[in-house]
């Protein structure tokens, strides 16, 4: 298991990798990259954790403890003792359920 | 004959649209951009044909959020298609994706309510690339049949991307440009009126005008001064970015405690000084930190260490800014002034 050197909560194992590319499709960061065989980690230290890569890889290659990097979410949910952390939900954060906490409308 | 049941099933089942923003739709994005009617700004689900889209015509995917929608709509202009809107409560897709409300039951089950395999005749739909952290493709497949295709991130680059089905790495990319930044400021802004005004009134009774000045201050360096000079801050961590810029709003306050009285001790005015340099701050560093749930490019490990690390010491600093107004106080009651 390829452990990465950076702080977040990405990993991959290349060796159950079937090369679809989906990964290399998905991530808005460009975090992975084609490979003659296997898909390469190429900026780990990029990842958001997301999790779109996690869900679209069907070999289960990839692990990542997806969730939003929102502290205004995080806060709230550590205030009212809730354990769902999620942009907006029913309140007003500032993030999400406007175009805010993704900036991009598409 | 295929032609035939597929314009018969298109008039049964796709609403007529175009890619026309009619000032109707501008004053709808402009309340949105504004926060009025959060998650009111909606479309009808379901099946949309844009032009004359026939049975193999493409199908893109979008959330029923107007921005998303007419985004996704005026970018499609002259190109015959149908537009097939997912229920994702009013939010935009990559947010909806992230909630799991643009997921993968959503859409089966949308495709299955539109009857779309009687409407094309080919198995393919086309998502926002942004959609993919709600959607397992492969899944996708092996209940509806149909495959997801991933398609750029933004909208604009569509026209692109039908013609060669190919998305470049630059197509791929999210960006957050000062466009993108700028355009957040206006619902940051609605969302820290209340706070401001209320912060504004305590302290010009502890301080007076000029410590009204510094609350509101302190509260529009955070919501609109930090979004616009984000990537210009100096320092990694948006606490860190957040501190710099509260230090530099704070100095003009700090240094008119001393142009203001010049007669006054000195340690008085260091105190009162101090004050400033400590609170403002201590704010504007929280309200950056809140705004990393606005980027596009934070994770939520990132964040975590952030809040760990920081929020102790912008209480520090908030609190012993609030033991010194008490001090100062209970000494003008001693009448040590």
């Amino acid at each position: 298991m390829a452990r990465t050197p950076v702080k977040n909560t990405l990993q991959y194992d290349p060796d159950l990798c079937v090369n679809c590319g989906m990964c290399t499709m998905v991530c808005p960061h460009a975090v992975f990259a084609s490979g003659s065989s296997v898909v390469q980690l190429a900026r780990p230290e990029a990842c958001m954790e997301c999790g779109a890569c996690q869900l679209n890889c069907p070999a289960g290659a990839i692990t990542v403890e997806s969730g939003v990097g929102c502290a205004a979410a995080m806060i709230r949910a550590a205030v009212t003792g809730s354990k769902e952390v999620t942009c907006g939900g029913e309140s007003n954060s500032s993030c999400c359920s406007d175009s805010s906490c993704c900036s991009s409308d598409e | 004959m295929l032609q035939d049941v597929s314009a018969n099933h298109r008039q049964q089942y796709a609403r007529p649209v175009t890619s026309v923003i009619t000032m109707a739709n501008r004053r709808d994005h402009f309340l949105a951009r504004w926060g009025v009617n959060r998650g009111g700004h909606r479309v009808e689900l379901g099946l949309y044909a844009l032009g004359n889209p026939t049975a193999d015509s493409p199908v893109l995917v979008t959330a029923n959020y107007t921005l998303s929608f007419d985004a996704l709509r005026s970018a499609l202009a002259g190109i015959d298609s149908y537009i097939l809107v997912l229920d994702t409560k009013g939010v935009n897709v990559w947010c909806a994706a992230g909630k799991g409300t643009f997921g993968t039951d959503e859409l089966v089950r949308r495709i299955e309510a539109t009857a779309l395999q009687d409407v094309v005749s080919h198995r393919v739909l086309i998502l926002p690339q942004l959609g993919a952290p709600g959607i397992a493709a492969h899944e996708i497949k092996k209940r509806s049949g149909f495959r997801v295709e991933y398609g750029p991130v933004r909208a604009a680059d569509l026209p692109e991307y039908l013609q060669t089905r190919q998305a470049t790495p630059e197509m791929r990319r999210v960006r957050f440009t000062l466009r993108d930044r700028l355009i957040l400021i206006p619902v940051e802004l609605v969302q820290g009126l209340l706070p401001m005004l209320a912060a504004a009134v305590v302290s010009y009774f502890i301080g007076g005008f000029l410590a009204a000045m510094g609350a509101i201050t302190a509260i529009l360096a955070g919501v609109v001064l930090f979004p616009i000079l984000l990537p210009w801050l100096p320092a990694r961590d948006f606490s860190t970015k957040g501190f710099i810029l509260g230090e530099v709003a704070a100095l003009p306050f700090a240094l008119a405690i001393f142009l203001e009285r010049p007669e006054a001790a000195w340690w008085l005015k260091a105190g009162q000084a101090l004050i400033y340099l400590l609170a403002l701050p201590a704010c504007t560093a929280y309200l950056a930190l809140n705004f990393t749930g606005s980027t596009t490019f934070t994770s939520r490990s990132g964040v975590r260490r952030e809040i760990f690390t920081y929020v102790p010491i912008m209480a520090g600093m908030f609190g012993t800014s609030l033991l010194l107004i008490i001090t100062f106080a209970l000494i003008g009651l001693l009448g040590g002034l």
